[in-house]
């Protein structure tokens, strides 16, 4: 290869971001009309913030987030279920976004400081180190989409000591897709799907979602050339007319994806109807554990149900949450009357502010929509 | 929890590799990588696990990509005696 291979991957050219910015606000003004489009990956909205990206697109140009933060979308039963096994005196390992995720009486954290042992794990693979180190059963709380659940599937066809217990959280995002194209009141007009989740799932899994739907999907990567190419691959089809499935990231992306992860994924998981938070109940939202599984299954060895932790009265700031509406793409975190005010970083109120993937978070750390 | 980042591996024994994001080394699982994989080799990580080596071809292309993209005439994309409505420039770039 005669040109160097930029550090770290990034493609960051200055000149060639400025001639797609002006190809965007083309293609929207081609368009004569507003267009509101949807990305599903808090990955994306870090990268638009971190970059400004949001600052220099056409006015009438909209990108909202849709339901692609798991952090925000664990059910807070889920996450109950997870603290009532910690109170059973069981030691509980998570992925550290979920500590300040409230469930519906309290946070894994709150848990922790009353006592409850809750560590915080950087993956799968350091979860199985500390369950084989250990002869206590452990816990490992198993959140994230498809991307994170190939690693807890790896992990379980990988030998997994016996006192390791997955309580599976996981999600699929194209089943969240569906409903989000199917609400009603959405506007969106195309969807920016993560490139990182579809390395593993392929592009084609969104052929039938464009036939259904007619609307235009782009695989997009994370860096802001990347972004803005794919922006400019979605607006140009709305303003023709067109709805097809374009690959914008091919460096990682192929049309079947990921063989060998997609082939570990299914031996260990099953789809399974799930509610995701403030969403709705998505069918085949869910990934469970398939019974071959059931040993190192949570449900199954501890019996442990959603419902467990006795319901609580929500507290009343909870109830104007939008986190919600804004995953389903009908509402922007500046709509929230609590965004900025009662609702910050250092006090969250919903999820979308807890966690470093969710929209309010995103926003309000990089002072957009604040007034 | 849900970021891909790209690395290049250093070293690898059987399934596990070490693999550097530019200063920061991390072991590496290789279960589920797409293609065997080699010293040198660029790969995306995403939660300890390698998903996708991926091919300097691939990298050479994206750059083309984004060139041809970035080159193309703005003025060939319009159609001929249709200029953007007023207020619907191009807005200014920073
Ligand atoms: S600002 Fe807070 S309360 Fe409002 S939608 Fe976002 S997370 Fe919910």
């Amino acid at each position: 290869m005669t040109q160097a291979t930029p550090r770290r991957l990034e493609f960051r050219d200055v000149a060639q971001g400025k001639a797609m910015r002006a190809r965007l606000s083309h293609a929207v003004a081609q368009a004569g009309r507003p267009v509101t489009l949807m990305h599903v990956c808090g990955s994306h909205e870090q990268a638009m913030a971190r970059y400004g990206l949001r600052a220099s697109f056409p006015k009438d140009l909209h990108v909202q987030m849709g339901p692609g933060c798991p952090v925000c979308v664990t059910d807070a039963p889920e996450i109950d279920a997870c603290i009532a096994l910690a109170a059973r005196g069981l030691r509980v390992l998570t992925y550290g976004d979920m500590l300040r995720v409230p469930g519906r009486a309290m946070s894994l954290e709150d848990a922790r400081a009353g006592g409850a042992r809750v560590e915080v794990v950087y993956g799968a693979t350091q979860a199985a180190q500390i369950a084989r180190a250990s002869s206590d059963p452990v816990v490992f709380f198993a959140t994230g989409f498809e991307t994170t659940a190939v690693a807890t599937a790896a992990l379980l066809l990988d030998d997994p000591p016996d006192n390791l217990v997955i309580l599976s959280a996981h999600k699929w995002v194209p089943a969240a897709m569906e409903i989000v194209a199917q609400t009603p009141e959405s506007k969106i007009e195309g969807f920016l799907a993560a490139g990182h989740a579809a390395t593993i799932t392929g592009y084609g899994i969104f052929e039938r979602f464009v036939e259904r739907y007619r609307v235009p999907v782009v695989v997009g990567g994370f860096e802001p050339l990347d972004i803005l190419s794919a922006l400019v691959l979605l607006v140009e089809q709305v303003s023709a007319g067109k709805a097809e499935v374009v690959n914008a990231f091919p460096r990682c992306v192929s049309r079947e994806g990921n063989k060998k992860a997609l082939s570990a994924l299914w031996r260990v998981f099953d789809m399974a109807d799930g509610e995701w938070r403030g969403i709705a109940r998505i069918p085949s939202g869910n990934l469970a554990l398939k019974p071959e599984f059931a040993k190192w299954d949570a449900r199954e060895r501890f019996g442990v149900e959603l419902a467990e932790a006795p319901p609580v009265e929500e507290r009343a700031s909870a109830a104007e949450c939008l986190c919600g509406k804004i995953m389903s793409g009908i509402a922007e975190p500046n709509d929230c009357p609590l965004f900025g005010k009662a609702c910050r970083p250092d006090a969250p109120i919903g999820a979308c502010m807890v966690s470093s993937e969710g929209a309010c978070r995103i926003w309000h750390e990089h002072g957009l929509g604040l007034r | 929890m849900c970021l891909g980042v790209p690395g290049k591996i250093v070293s690898i024994d059987d399934m596990v590799g070490v693999v550097d994001f530019w200063g920061v080394k991390r072991d590496v699982a290789m279960h589920i990588v797409d293609e065997p994989v080699a010293v040198g080799d660029y790969v995306l990580v995403h939660v300890g696990f390698a998903i996708r080596r991926i091919p300097e071809e691939e990298i050479a292309e994206t750059l083309s990509f984004f060139e041809q993209m970035a080159a193309e005439d703005l003025e060939g994309l319009s159609p001929p005696g249709a200029p953007p409505k007023p207020g619907t420039e191009p807005e200014a770039l920073p």
